[in-house]
């Protein structure tokens, strides 16, 4: 039985090691030695990977409060690919920013490891620890550039803000806890279906304060206030890593306390969650519409994007479940990719993340105006990448829910928001510059291979999705 | 009957301390007037015989909890705020924006009395009964069999924010 707890935390424990050994590679190394540790990172990751393979359908649980199934393994894969390309973009950024590199990539891994863990948590409490350990991990990464006073403001308020969240989130387990008598999941589910909701509106108040908590995570509107601050002030390769870790595993976990404990109240939230998605993607795509530094640009389309995810855990059904996986994977990917393109175009004196700078880039590195190209149609939806099949799961779940209102509007704000990604290709191809580009001429090869490599998984998930969406149906199918 | 005086007494302490805590000037007096609030509180959960939340509230939250507060407040130079000039001159003093907040304030006092009136039929969950709790070693099982997960997940939290405390701290210069 022992034995059985252990596998189902495999893919975290992996991880964990990985993390510890990059600490002790880099406590014990001799002054001046220069070890592969991000290669120990990527080791790790790619063991988390092999094991997340094997437990495939075989449902593990781990210590009655970890759940190895296939929801939690799918968003792990999703995490560990994050990881590996984060490390594969951070590697020349180290070396260029003079960043400390056995710190970085341990605080890396150590919030996977806490992602994986929200992401496969069946309690309250583990859930709620995890957050913080991929959260406080994020916060120091967001301000590991200590001589850029924009990177420590953004740090500081990120901090300040999500401190305050995780305390909206725990009274929300408090509360929840004090009516369920339990912080498992399905013990909590079992209560709150026994209940009606005029018995208690304590409920009521548990479900808004946990609501409050992942809505943050997650930057919905009105919650949303920290996430251009601190995209734009944190280096692009974690404000990537960041967009889309932190993003898949809170999303994880709001699927799994809302579509099974608490889903006997899924008519006291689903008109909430209907408002806040709407919310989301209108101010998310008008907003982003005005901005002009290309991260802040990114970091409203951030936004967007999780209001698009939450018209699919609205609607609720088959289709919208496996919308969010898929959606979470094509979102993933390909935001990690803009940001290492951002990354790579970067120097340590100029970030170059304005949109001016990108006037006229076809013109000096073909292949990023390229690849940053495919990412930002993916990012807008349109065909044939990764970004658009995600939007058609999404809508289409919508509209079979019956949610027409909020399938109108995510088709308009996507509409809308084509226009401010084609500004930044029509800038990068069409622009003349004004004055000469202070951009490193060649791009370093591994982070050039992370983006060939997540340039490639977009194209083929916008042309065959068909075995990626399978397997997310199936996965999400027989949990909730 | 001196059950009873001790409780009023606690309880008033606790409500008078709290009360003093949003009415200083000084924030240095506010943080310190939380200590009594917290005192008061430790004094109501023995009586409630909880002797570890009592010692755990003085630990965590006298002890802890305070001198990371009054870290804050002495690195913010808080005190300096009692300057008149800053009174007037903050956009949250504004009357407009202290009388939404008196609303909110109202709004909340409402929907409390509104959860906790409309409420019926609460029992204590299964499980917590009166021994459960206050007993430290049913504490220390319950923590190793249980919440062994999470417990041991702590420390991974821990170090992560040590390590992180400790890359932020550092002088520059001091890279290997």
């Amino acid at each position: 039985m022992l034995n059985a707890s252990f596998d189902a935390i495999v893919p975290m424990l992996c991880v964990t090691l990985a993390a510890l050994a990059v600490m002790g590679a880099e406590a014990f190394r001799s002054k001046g030695e220069n070890l592969p540790i991000g290669g120990l990172g990527i080791v790790g990751l790619l063991g988390a990977g092999v094991a997340t393979v094997l437990l495939w359908d075989r449902n593990a649980t781990g210590f009655g409060v970890i759940v190895a199934d296939n929801f939690a393994l799918f968003i792990t894969a999703v995490l560990l690919a994050v990881g590996v390309l984060t490390i594969m973009f951070s590697s020349p950024v180290i070396q260029r920013d003079g960043l400390p590199k056995g710190e970085y990539y341990a605080l890396v891994l150590f919030s996977i490891a806490g992602m994986i863990m929200m992401a496969s948590a069946n309690d309250l409490l583990v859930i709620f620890i995890a957050l913080e350990i991929l959260s406080i991990a994020v916060y120091v990464l967001t301000g590991i550039r200590r001589d850029d006073a924009r990177a420590t403001e953004a740090s500081f308020k990120y901090f300040l803000l999500g401190a305050f969240s995780s305390a909206f989130f725990l009274y929300g387990i408090a509360f929840t806890y004090g009516l369920a008598g339990s912080t498992r999941l399905d013990r909590i589910g079992a209560y709150l279906a026994a209940q009606s909701m005029s018995a208690n509106p304590l409920i009521l108040v548990a479900l808004g304060l946990l609501l409050v908590g992942f809505a943050f995570k997650i930057s919905a509107v009105p919650f949303h206030m920290w996430t251009p601050d601190a995209y734009e002030g944190a280096p692009a390769v974690v404000t990537g890593f960041m967009s889309t870790g932190v993003k898949a595993a809170a999303f994880a976990a709001f699927a799994r306390v809302f579509l099974s404990a608490f889903e006997p109240f899924s008519a006291e939230w689903a008109p909430m969650v209907w408002l806040l998605a709407a919310a989301t993607m209108i101010l998310g795509t008008v907003v982003g519409v005005a901005q002009s530094n290309l991260k802040r640009m990114l970091a409203y389309s951030s936004i967007a994007h999780g209001g698009y995810l939450l018209v699919a855990l609205v609607a609720a059904n088959d289709i919208g479940k496996a919308a969010i996986l898929f959606y979470l994977l094509a979102y993933a990917v390909t935001n990690v990719a803009a940001f290492g393109v951002i990354a790579l175009l970067g120097t340590r004196e100029a970030a170059n993340d304005d949109l001016r700078d990108y006037a006229g880039l076809w013109h000096t590195h073909p292949a990023l105006a390229a690849l940053m190209t495919v990412c930002l149609l993916s990012l807008g939806g349109l065909p044939p990448t990764a970004g658009f099949i995600g939007k058609w799961y999404v809508f289409s779940a919508a509209i079979s829910a019956g949610y027409y209102g909020l399938a109108i509007i995510g088709v308009l704000t996507s509409v809308i928001s084509v226009f401010f990604y084609l500004r930044v290709v029509v800038m990068m191809y069409m622009a003349e510059r004004q004055g000469p580009l202070a951009a490193p001429p060649r791009v370093a090869a591994v982070g050039m291979a992370a983006l060939v490599a997540s340039i490639a998984a977009i194209v083929v998930l916008g042309v065959l999705p068909t075995t990626v969406l399978d397997l997310a149906a199936a996965s999400i199918a027989t949990i909730f | 009957m001196s059950e009873a005086l001790v409780f009023y007494f606690l309880a008033g302490l606790a409500i008078m301390a709290s009360a003093l805590v949003i009415g200083q000037r000084n924030p240095m007096y506010s943080v310190l007037l939380l200590i009594a609030s917290f005192g008061a509180l430790a004094g109501l959960y023995i009586q409630l015989d909880a002797p570890f939340v009592a010692v755990a509230q003085i630990i965590i939250y006298a002890g802890a909890i305070m001198v990371l507060f009054l870290f804050v407040v002495m690195l913010l130079n808080a005190p300096q705020e009692d300057a008149a000039g800053w009174d007037r001159s903050h956009p949250l003093r504004r009357p407009g924006m202290s009388r939404i907040g008196a609303l909110l304030a109202l709004l909340l006092v409402v929907q409390l009395a509104w959860a906790v009136l409309s409420m019926s039929g609460v029992e204590a969950p299964a499980g917590t009964g009166g021994d459960a709790v206050s007993s430290v070693r049913a504490l220390g099982r319950t923590l190793f069999t249980d919440y062994v997960f999470a417990f041991e997940a702590t420390s991974i939290l821990i170090l992560v924010a040590m390590i992180g405390a400790v890359m932020l701290a550092r002088r520059e210069g001091d890279e290997a």
